[in-house]
């Protein structure tokens, strides 16, 4: 199995070490990992804001870097759930649809292909779990509030699995942390507050850490955190899940 | 074109290609006493069951618990010692002093203690709603689980004006306060009625 | 989105400059959106019945022609009087002559946001005739002379002490009174002495019955009732695409609808208005305004199956935090958002992009109407049909170029750090609209790329 590591550009340029912490991740799992290292950014926050027409350039270098690989794995179920919706090319629309087929975000990858039941890892902290939303309710990651269905979810899944770690329960544990994309910016007001409200749901019920599956709403969460001289601290979920504590 | 033709023929233009209508739902929840859900759902919403199992019964309760009411009207012949005679057939808004009505309901529904009643039961349709107070008059035996079975015993009949009546006229319009008795009756008593 | 003077970033930032005040606004609707949690799951089947409800709805779009048809001739039957409006103008002139011919100069309205869209209200004062709208929620906000900032809770955005203050100079109540219990009973006094004395009666209408002809309005107040069978003239006013096509079929949009909006099993009353009562004159106007040409949207169409019960807003946690008004439109929140620019796409741009995508409308939705989807379409039409805001397009369209280069990405890149200033979160024409009052995340001292290259010589 060799997988094709995507890594969304502001995890690159700002959060390398969860970048790292995914591909030593993989590598401990036993899986062949390689970076393309001609990658740039998937185009989502281009057609989020409306602009999908602007994305080919971007959309031709994806296929490009990942067409080889046998599955397509990234910290971030946001960009995943962008190429798996919206991925396509006038020329080579067959490598496309391949391409949407085998990408996968990292904790749905362990827990669906690699079929994930144990881990070494050691992470004695309080850990608050924030749902990101397009992983939630996008990819299927986890079960969602508002449907009558039975509760499930992938990343709390593998964090039990990591010793000691303790889960803080939310009052509402799947509500939008308010980054969205240039939503963060256009709608600067209700962007922060959202940011406040999910940050203090989490700091009140305890949380040493703020853990997600998608790096986006971290930073939005982090950059909240740091302005109130906060103490709690946002780490990406491949950083915990690799995480050796002793 | 007028706009009758316009607006028909733009919709044959724009509507999409056929579907079809699903299956009915199976199996809607069902409860094992529905009388008991329905009093529990009554409650919840602002309204009182009375179980009884004859109208002597209802007359009594009417005479203790509505003594100081002045203007009890009923469109049931059955409650004539304790009901206003001749009442009927006025002018509507003649009825806005009406203390209490008292009507029968065809059936009512346990998950949401709805009552259907229909234009003859009410007398006139404005009775169930201008009255201060509503009490209705339910078979035990007419009370069904849920709303499929409902429209199963409404069919086809035809009716002028029907309508459900789940608990007392509310609001919460005022910062989310619930308010008995917005504009129509203030409370709802439920007689549930075992003649056996 | 530059849309003028009143987008919807610049009005949810007036709501939130008293953050106490979108905070208790976000929890008054999230205990809703709770209430409605509660209500799902006394249902096993909700999924279902919302799977239902969606296919009978499908079914109506694709055969809405001859539904029409049917239902108008049932009606006339029936003894109601059918009329069609294409546009706003032309209902609001419907209802006008009607009340003409009849001498009548006040009327009674119960709650109908096809008026609010259709603006019936200003249209008839203007003419000299006085509308009392007789929802407590909307009277309230007539009183004010503001709009109602939710489809189904219009005064939401109010406390209490406000309306205590409203009806101290309207009706009377003391200075100081705010008890909702208190002011409630006020307004069902004041509110009695209209019903008893308007000749016309206006109501919205839920559901329409190909089948049957009949049409059903649901109140918890009573107040359709109390206006229609009283008044010597009942006109209902309806989108044309509230019809469904059998008496049946309300069995399970009556399950789903209360306990979407509220929480509560079913309205307290949902009437069934099959005949005019004797001596009575009853009027039914179908309106299309822009509805046919959302049908023809294959990408939008399907927000005709809105039954305005407001789960979506109750849930969205953009409209729990900027408000009803803050929309600009007859319908706020979500299915507003998708709704609003089939009428005006220049005046509405903005609305679609007044949202994170977080995709909670959609699943609460009764009729699943795809909305987080729809407003992701809406903004590839907007900014393709030229409303985007010029500046946001310019920095777009470096962004591509910058991104499917990697030789130019790199470099920006290095030369410091290219997604500094050129990430999502930095593009836009706001100055520093991150940093106001989010810090910046640190740069590392070497990108994931450049640690690769030098650990991962493969």
């Amino acid at each position: 199995m060799h997988v094709g590591l995507f890594i969304p550009c502001y995890i690159d340029q700002f959060y390398p070490n969860a970048a790292i912490a995914t591909l030593k991740l993989l590598q401990k799992l036993g899986v062949k990992v390689s970076y393309p290292i001609h990658q740039t950014c998937c185009g989502q926050p281009m057609a989020n804001s409306g602009f999908e027409h602007l994305t080919t350039g971007c959309n031709d270098l994806f296929i490009k870097n990942f067409a080889e690989f046998d599955y397509i794995v990234s910290p971030s179920g946001s960009c995943v759930l962008h190429v798996k919706e919206h991925l396509h090319s006038q020329e080579e629309e067959e490598k496309a649809v391949n391409v949407r087929k085998k990408v996968y975000e990292l904790t749905e990858f362990l827990t669906d292909v690699l079929k994930v039941d144990k881990l070494s890892a050691r992470f004695p902290h309080k850990v608050g779990v924030h749902q990101s939303c397009h992983g939630q309710r996008g990819l299927k990651m986890s079960q969602m509030t508002e449907l009558v269905a039975a509760p499930f979810s992938k990343p709390m899944q593998l964090l039990q699995m990591v010793q000691d770690l303790e889960l803080v329960e939310l009052s509402r544990p799947d509500e939008c942390c308010g980054f969205g994309g240039t939503f963060c910016v256009a709608e600067e007001a209700i962007s922060v507050k959202m940011g406040k409200d999910r940050v203090a749901d989490h700091v009140n019920h305890g949380a040493q850490y703020i853990t997600a599956a998608d790096m986006s709403c971290l930073m939005h969460m982090e950059g909240i955190l740091r302005r109130q001289n906060s103490q709690v601290k946002v780490l990406h979920i491949a950083e915990i899940l690799n995480a050796e504590e002793v | 074109m007028n706009s009758r033709a316009e607006i028909l023929s733009r919709i044959k233009e724009n509507q999409p290609e056929l579907t079809s209508l699903p299956a009915e739902l199976t199996a809607p929840l069902q409860y094992a006493d529905p009388v008991a859900m329905f009093s529990t759902v009554l409650g919840n919403i602002g309204g009182t069951t009375v179980p009884v199992s004859s109208y002597e019964e209802i007359q009594d309760h009417i005479k203790t618990h509505f003594a100081d009411q002045k203007r009890i009207v009923s469109t049931l012949p059955e409650l004539s010692q304790v009901t206003e005679a001749g009442w009927e057939g006025q002018d509507p808004h003649s009825y806005e002093d009406i203390d209490i009505a008292v009507i029968r309901a065809h059936f009512g529904v346990a998950e949401n203690a709805a009552l259907w009643v229909t234009e003859e039961l009410m007398q006139q349709r404005v009775i169930p709603f201008i009255c201060q107070q509503l009490a209705v008059v339910v078979q035990r035996k007419d009370i069904y689980s849920n709303m499929h079975e409902a429209y199963g015993q409404v069919a086809d009949s035809v009716y002028g004006f029907g309508t459900f009546i789940a608990g007392p006229s509310k609001t919460a319009d005022i910062e989310q306060s619930l308010v008995l008795g917005a504009h129509g009756p203030k409370n709802m008593t439920v007689f549930i009625m075992d003649l056996n | 989105m530059n849309t003028g003077t009143k987008d919807h970033a610049g009005l949810a930032d007036i709501f939130n400059e008293d953050e106490a005040r979108v905070d208790w606004h976000d929890e008054t609707l999230w205990f809703v959106r709770a209430k409605r949690d509660k209500a799902a799951h006394t249902l096993p089947e909700w999924e279902a019945l919302r799977e239902n409800a969606s296919k009978i709805k499908d079914n109506v779009l694709s055969n809405l022609h001859d539904y029409l048809l049917q239902f108008e001739a049932k009606a006339q039957q029936n003894g109601i009087t059918v009329h069609w409006a294409a546009d706003a103008e032309e209902h609001n002139q419907i209802v006008h002559s009607i009340l003409k011919a009849q001498g009548v100069s006040r009327i009674v309205k119960s709650k109908s946001m096809l008026t609010e869209e259709c603006h019936l209200n200003e249209h008839l004062q203007k003419s000299g005739i006085e509308v009392i709208d007789t929802d407590l929620g909307e009277r309230i906000v007539q009183l004010a002379e503001e709009p109602p900032s939710h489809i189904v809770l219009p005064c939401i955005h109010k406390k209490k002490e406000e309306i205590g203050e409203l009806f101290h100079e309207h009706l009377g109540t003391p200075k100081g009174e705010s008890d909702p219990q208190f002011l409630t009973a006020a307004a069902r006094v004041h509110l009695r002495e209209k019903f008893l004395t308007r000749k016309a009666a206006i109501t919205g209408v839920n559901f329409a019955i190909a089948e049957t002809g009949e049409f059903v309005v649901c109140t918890n107040e009573g107040n359709a009732d109390m206006g229609a069978h009283l008044a010597d003239v009942h006109i209902a006013c309806m989108g044309i695409e509230k019809i469904i096509p059998k008496r049946k079929h309300l069995s399970v949009f009556l399950r789903l609808l209360a306990r979407s909006a509220t929480g509560q099993p079913i309205t307290t009353y949902s009437s069934h208005f099959n005949k005019p009562r004797a001596g009575q004159e009853m009027h039914l106007i179908l309106v299309d305004n822009g509805r046919t040409r959302q049908l023809g949207r294959a990408d939008f169409r399907n927000s005709l199956k809105c039954i305005r019960c407001g789960a979506c807003m109750n849930t969205c946690p953009v409209y729990r935090r900027s408000g009803g008004h803050s929309y600009h439109t007859a319908i706020a929140g979500p299915i507003g958002s998708i709704l609003a620019p089939n009428l005006d796409m220049k005046e509405y741009a903005d609305l679609p992009f007044a949202s994170t995508l977080c995709g909670s409308c959609t699943n609460v939705c009764p009729v699943k109407i795809n909305i987080h989807e729809q407003l992701y379409k809406w903004r590839q039409v907007i900014v393709k049909e030229g409303y985007a805001d010029t500046k946001k397009a310019l920095a777009m369209k470096a962004m591509d170029f910058t991104l499917s280069s990697p030789f130019l990405y790199k470099t920006a890149g290095k030369a410091g750090r290219w997604v500094i200033k050129n990430a999502p979160f930095m593009v836009n024409n706001k100055l520093n609209a991150w940093y106001k009052q989010r810090d910046m995340p640190e740069p590392p001292k070497q990108s994931f790329s450049e640690w690769y290259k030098k650990n991962n010589n493969e």
